[in-house]
């Protein structure tokens, strides 16, 4: 059977892998060449890169580093961060990415999610979805140009979306934009709970749930991992389980991570 | 030497780059001449079947396949390079396949809601015949899908590898020279690399030489 996929998750500044809290007080962590093929022999099932470069030839450095990437590392990965056009996307994948991941720009504009997918194939089309629990004080500054009604915040509404690495209230329903971008031809979501996010108190176990029960493709679930206990749990509802801390602060290894699932008789590649 | 078919699907890169690392030259090309000197053909791919199979015919190279496969020289086919080779597939309408092997490829339909489409991500394999050289001395039998649609039966002249997802599917065929794979050796860690590297072993060397 499939197993369930462990996927370490690196922030990328510069070419340089990063480790930070919230954006701030980064600290350079290595080569992330070399970061990728140790998680890679450590079981790593896939990667992703985030790219949060501030500099204007931020694209440059990027592809160049993609390139770098591929040429050593034989498990798939997956680049995101800043993504908001075709030709970028198309420039990733030619220099190696197997998929990229697309927040902000889904949201901003869904039709690149319908021609991306067409375009490259639904496979390498990752839509993150950054969710949070309705706030009653949540004032969304968003002006939409396409009706966004379908996918609204209504009563029954209990997660909201938010861009912007977390800073931008949409007034979407996270569920809802979650079925609509599947609809849209997305080849998975990446979710992330930023209510759990930091916390490492565990992953949001009702919005992923609820998430990967509403589409038909993989889901994997992002934030709040805190013990080996918190992966097993999500992976019972969900397809992959993305690690950023526990990894990069060595308070565990993706082997130690798949051993534990294998005791709770979670399918992993071992 | 490998010699990569391009006829447009995106990512190819990663193909390029394993048959590198195992140390072999590559051509990357869609120029008839030189796909009809190819020693080794690979024929990698993404995308949907249709769209595959026109711009294949469109440059020739539907033919140079069968030709090739014909004179029983060595071939790998990868994802949407394995499907091509069947006779048909339903993607997107009922579209006509190279027809080299027989079988249909069909989508996924699968009765436990939990399972999504596509299948993606490791899955084991299972050889038909355990002496099949392609697949020894694999480290692990676990490799990398992405895909919503599938062989699910094997005809008997060939062999292979079978997957479970909700129910059974072929995931490679292996005949003489030529191996096929619904999966991505060339993102299968060292299990896709070792598979890549039998087949050199088995095809590469000697056949490079009497060219």
């Amino acid at each position: 059977m499939l197993t369930k996929r462990i996927i370490p998750c690196l922030d990328v500044a510069d070419g340089r892998v990063v480790k930070g809290t919230n954006f701030v007080n980064l600290v350079d962590a290595g080569d992330p060449v070399e970061l990728a093929l140790r998680y890679d022999k450590e079981g790593a099932d896939e990667l992703v890169f985030l790219d949060i470069t501030a500099s204007s030839d931020k694209r440059a450095i990027l592809i160049e580093f993609v390139k770098k990437t591929a040429e050593v590392l034989f498990i798939p990965f997956t680049v995101g961060g800043g993504i908001n056009d075709s030709e970028t996307i198309r420039d990733l994948l030619l220099a190696g990415a197997d998929k990229v991941s697309i927040n902000t720009a889904a949201v901003r504009n869904p039709a690149l999610i319908r021609e991306a997918s067409v375009q490259f194939g639904s496979q390498c089309i990752v839509v993150a979805v950054d969710a949070r629990r309705i706030r009653e004080n949540s004032v969304s500054e968003y002006s939409f140009d396409y009706d966004v009604s379908p996918v609204s915040i209504d009563n029954e509404s209990v997660w909201e979306v938010y861009t912007h690495g977390g800073r931008k209230p949409t007034g979407i329903d996270a569920v809802k934009w979650a079925k609509f971008m599947n609809e849209c031809g997305a080849g998975e979501i990446l979710l992330t709970s930023m209510d759990c996010d930091g916390t490492k108190d565990g992953y949001d176990i009702s919005l992923t749930k609820k998430v990967s029960d509403s589409v038909t493709i993989p889901v994997i679930a992002s934030g709040g991992a805190g013990t080996l206990e918190h992966i097993s749990d999500v992976l019972d509802c969900c397809d992959a389980a993305l690690l950023a801390s526990l990894l990069h602060y060595r308070l565990t290894t993706v082997g130690d991570i798949k051993n534990h699932c294998q005791s709770k008789s979670v399918r992993v590649r071992l | 030497m490998v010699t990569i078919i391009d006829y447009g699907a995106s990512n190819i890169k990663s193909v390029i780059k394993a048959f590198e690392h195992l140390g072999v030259d590559v051509l990357v090309t869609n120029e008839l001449d030189l796909l009809k000197k190819a020693e080794i053909l690979v024929c990698p791919g993404q995308g949907a079947f249709n769209q595959a199979i026109v711009a294949l015919k469109e440059k020739g190279i539907d033919g140079l396949i069968k030709n090739h496969i014909k004179e029983g020289r060595p071939f790998i086919g990868i994802c949407l390079g394995f499907q091509i080779l069947f006779e048909s597939s339903d993607e997107n309408g009922h579209h006509e396949g190279l027809g080299v092997f027989p079988g249909h490829i069909r989508r996924f339909k699968l009765d436990d809601p939990k399972l999504k489409v596509p299948h993606m991500g490791w899955n084991l394999i299972e050889p038909t015949n355990a002496d099949d050289c392609y697949f020894k001395n694999l480290p692990n039998n676990y490799v990398y899908f992405v895909h919503s649609y599938a062989l699910f039966d094997l005809d008997k002249s060939l062999n292979g590898t079978k997957t479970m997802y909700g129910r059974e599917f072929i995931s490679s065929i292996s005949r003489d020279n030529v191996l096929a794979t619904q999966f991505h050796p060339e993102k299968s860690g060292e299990s896709g690399l070792m598979i890549l590297k039998n087949f050199l072993d088995k095809n590469g060397e000697s056949y490079a030489n009497t060219y």
